[in-house]
């Protein structure tokens, strides 16, 4: 198990009803723990259309979670 | 090269002089601006949320690619966060260069990799009072009442 905050944007947050969570889990990437929450929250998109970013850094999906790590979910962007 | 978020109106003229430079004889900007109706829905505005950090990390890394791709002389981009109404600019993208290829293709090159990589969200306001997420995906609609009620008719 991994200690991690989660901390959501956009329309992740309205899903979610929150900005951010302390959570143990299990998973081991950030995908994983993507799949996890989206559905506890009901996330709709596909991970392919979504970016991750932890501890501040934008991060590819199969990073390994480390206990501590702030993992920041972006739903499918729309800039411009 | 600066790439800004900002929470007040963008002012195009004054983003215009930061691009001058005396080896430049080509100066193109892009605006976007909200526009009252997306996919045949009424628009009545649009609110936009960004991770500001990591978007200028993002915005910084695209304009440095503009200027390595193209021969430009300076280069900058600001995009709104808030709400916004009808009409006003949402983003706006500069390019100063010798000759205008280079400033037509940086400035293309900017706006189409900043609407792809930016942790930047739009949120549309409807006529109708309901709201959306652009590109995300919704929870399937209900069957509409209207179908069941047929299926039950004698």
């Amino acid at each position: 198990m991994v200690e991690v905050t989660a901390q959501y944007f956009a329309a992740f947050r309205e899903r979610a009803g929150c900005e951010r969570e302390r959570l143990a889990t299990r998973s081991s990437t950030a995908q994983e723990l993507y799949a996890e929450l989206a559905d506890r929250h009901g996330f709709l998109d596909a991970a392919a259309r979504c970016k991750v970013a932890i501890n501040g850094e934008m991060a590819r999906w199969d990073t390994r979670l480390a206990s501590g790590d702030t993992v920041l979910f972006f739903p499918p962007v729309a800039g411009g | 090269m600066t790439f800004a978020i900002s929470a007040e109106v963008i002012d195009p003229e004054t983003l215009k002089a930061r691009l001058a430079a005396a080896r430049a004889g080509a100066c193109v900007s892009f605006e976007g601006w909200v526009r009252d109706h997306n996919d045949g829905e009424p628009v009545t505005a649009l609110e936009y949320e960004t991770h500001a950090e990591l978007a200028v990390k993002e915005g910084e890394k695209v304009l440095a690619e503009a200027c390595a791709r193209f021969d430009v002389a300076l280069a900058a981009c600001v995009h709104r966060v808030g709400l916004l109404k009808i009409g006003e600019c949402a983003v706006w993208v500069g390019a100063s260069a010798e000759h205008r290829g280079a400033a037509f293709d940086a400035c293309r090159y900017i706006i189409d990799e900043i609407k792809q990589r930016l942790p930047i969200w739009k949120k549309e306001h409807y006529a109708n009072g309901a709201s959306a997420w652009v590109n995300c995906a919704t929870p399937a609609a209900p069957a509409p009442a209207r179908l069941s009620a047929a299926n039950q008719t004698p």
